[in-house]
C-alpha cells in the first residue's frame, strides 16, 4: 500500500511542483513505483515540468467522473521505470472534486504504488482541502523569506488540525553566500521559529531554470546542487539517514563580496 | 579603516537578523489571532465559570486580546457585584 504525500506551501511560487516532480523522480530511481498527482485543477503544471505534456490524454476529474479508467489517465514516464503522471483537468476549476472524491481516487492508486505525491495548489482554500485530505502526510516547502516562511506557518497549522503526520519542512532556493554574508535567513532562523522536522535544504540553482525548460526532472540525471539535494530528501523519504549537504561549498562569492570581506574583517 | 567600513557596510548590517525579528512578531500576532466568533464563545464560556462563584455585570465585561510589539495577553475586565458565599457546588452549572 502507498505513502500519500502531499506537496504544500500555502504562498504560490516557492517551488511546490518542481520539488513533487524531483522527489517523484527520484523516488522512482530508488527502484520504488511512484505516481505524481498534479492536484492544481486549472492551472496544471506537473506535466510541463516532467515533460510529460504531449503524452497527456485524461486527467483525474475524468476517472472521477468515470470518463475514463484511471490505467487510461496514467501517463508512464518512459525515462525511468516506476515513474507515473496523474494529470490534472486543465479546463476545469477546482469546484470540479471535493475531499471526499479525492480520498476515493487515493485509495484507487494505494494498491498499485509505493509512492503517491499530491502536487497541491497554492492558497488555504478548496484546492488546498482536496488535496490534503488525501494524504497521511505533507511536505511544507517555504524558501528564506518572510512571507513564505509565515504562509508555511499557517499550513503547518492547518494540516496539523487535519491530522497529517509527520509534516516535514523543505527549505528550497536557499542561497548560502547570502547567508554567509548575513543577508538571508539561516536554516536555523527558519527552524526556530517554525516548530516542525527539517527534511531537506535545497539550495537555489540555475539548472531549475534548464531542467524546466527541457522538461526533465533535475534528478533524473542529477548534475546539478539541486538534483542532489532532492536526492537526499527521497532518502530520507525512505528512511534512511543521509546528512545536510555541506551548503557552504557551493557558496560562491563575488569579487565585491570578497572586497567587502577583507575591509569588514569578517571571517569565511 | 571607519570610512571604508562606511563604504563597504560593516559586518552587523545584514538583513537577515531584521527578517528573522520581523518573522518572530508576524508569527506571534499570526498565532494568536482571534476570529470574533471565537472570542465571543470564549466570552461565553468565562462568562459561565465566574457566575457560579460570583454575581457579575454582564453588560459591561470587556474580553480581548491586547497585543503589544513583544508579547499577547488575554485582557479580563469584569465587574463583579457581590461573591456568592458558602459552598458553591461545582458541579451545577
Amino acid at each position: 500500500m502507498a505513502r500519500v504525500i502531499v506537496t504544500t506551501s500555502g504562498k504560490g511560487g516557492v517551488g511546490k511542483t518542481t520539488s513533487t516532480a524531483n522527489i517523484a523522480a527520484a523516488l522512482a530511481r530508488f527502484g520504488k513505483k511512484v505516481v505524481a498527482v498534479d492536484a492544481d485543477v486549472g492551472l496544471r503544471n506537473l506535466d510541463v515540468i516532467m515533460g510529460l505534456e504531449n503524452r497527456v490524454v485524461y486527467n483525474f476529474i475524468d476517472v472521477i467522473e468515470k470518463t475514463c479508467k484511471l490505467n487510461q489517465a496514467l501517463v508512464k514516464d518512459k525515462r525511468v521505470p516506476g515513474l507515473y503522471l496523474l494529470p490534472a483537468a486543465q479546463t476545469r476549476t477546482k469546484d470540479a472534486v471535493n475531499p471526499e472524491q479525492m480520498i476515493a481516487l487515493c485509495e484507487e492508486l494505494k494498491p498499485e504504488f509505493d509512492f503517491i505525491l499530491l502536487d497541491c495548489p497554492a492558497g488555504i482554500e478548496g484546492g488546498f482541502k482536496n488535496a490534503a485530505a488525501g494524504a497521511d502526510e505533507a511536505l511544507v516547502v517555504t524558501t528564506p523569506e518572510i512571507p513564505s516562511v509565515r504562509d508555511a506557518d499557517r499550513i503547518i497549522g492547518m494540516l496539523e488540525s487535519m491530522g497529517k503526520s509527520p509534516i516535514r519542512l523543505i527549505i528550497n532556493r536557499l542561497r548560502p553566500n547570502m547567508v554567509q554574508d548575513g543577508d538571508m535567513l539561516a536554516k536555523d532562523d527558519i527552524l526556530d521559529v517554525l516548530s516542525i522536522d527539517l527534511i531537506g535544504v535545497v539550495p537555489e540553482d540555475e539548472n531549475v531554470i534548464r531542467s524546466t525548460n527541457n522538461g526533465e526532472p533535475m534528478t533524473m540525471s542529477l548534475e546539478s546542487p539541486a538534483a542532489l539535494a532532492y536526492l537526499n530528501i527521497a532518502e530520507r523519504l525512505l528512511g534512511r539517514d543521509v546528512p545536510l549537504m555541506d551548503l557552504e561549498s557551493y557558496a560562491t562569492r563575488s569579487f565585491w563580496s570578497k572586497i567587502k570581506r577583507i575591509f569588514t574583517g569578517k571571517k569565511k | 579603516m571607519d570610512f571604508l567600513k562606511k563604504l563597504f557596510g560593516s559586518a552587523n548590517d545584514g538583513s537577515r537578523a531584521k527578517a528573522k525579528n520581523r518573522l518572530q512578531i508576524v508569527l506571534m500576532h499570526d498565532r494568536t489571532d482571534i476570529s470574533p466568533e471565537l472570542l465571543d464563545s470564549l466570552r461565553g464560556e468565562i462568562i459561565g465559570v465566574l457566575t457560579k462563584y460570583m454575581e457579575i455585570d454582564t453588560e459591561k465585561i470587556e474580553i480581548n486580546l491586547d497585543n503589544d510589539e513583544h508579547e499577547v495577553a488575554l485582557i479580563a475586565n469584569v465587574p463583579v457585584v457581590r461573591i456568592k458565599r458558602g459552598k458553591v457546588d461545582v458541579n451545577k452549572v
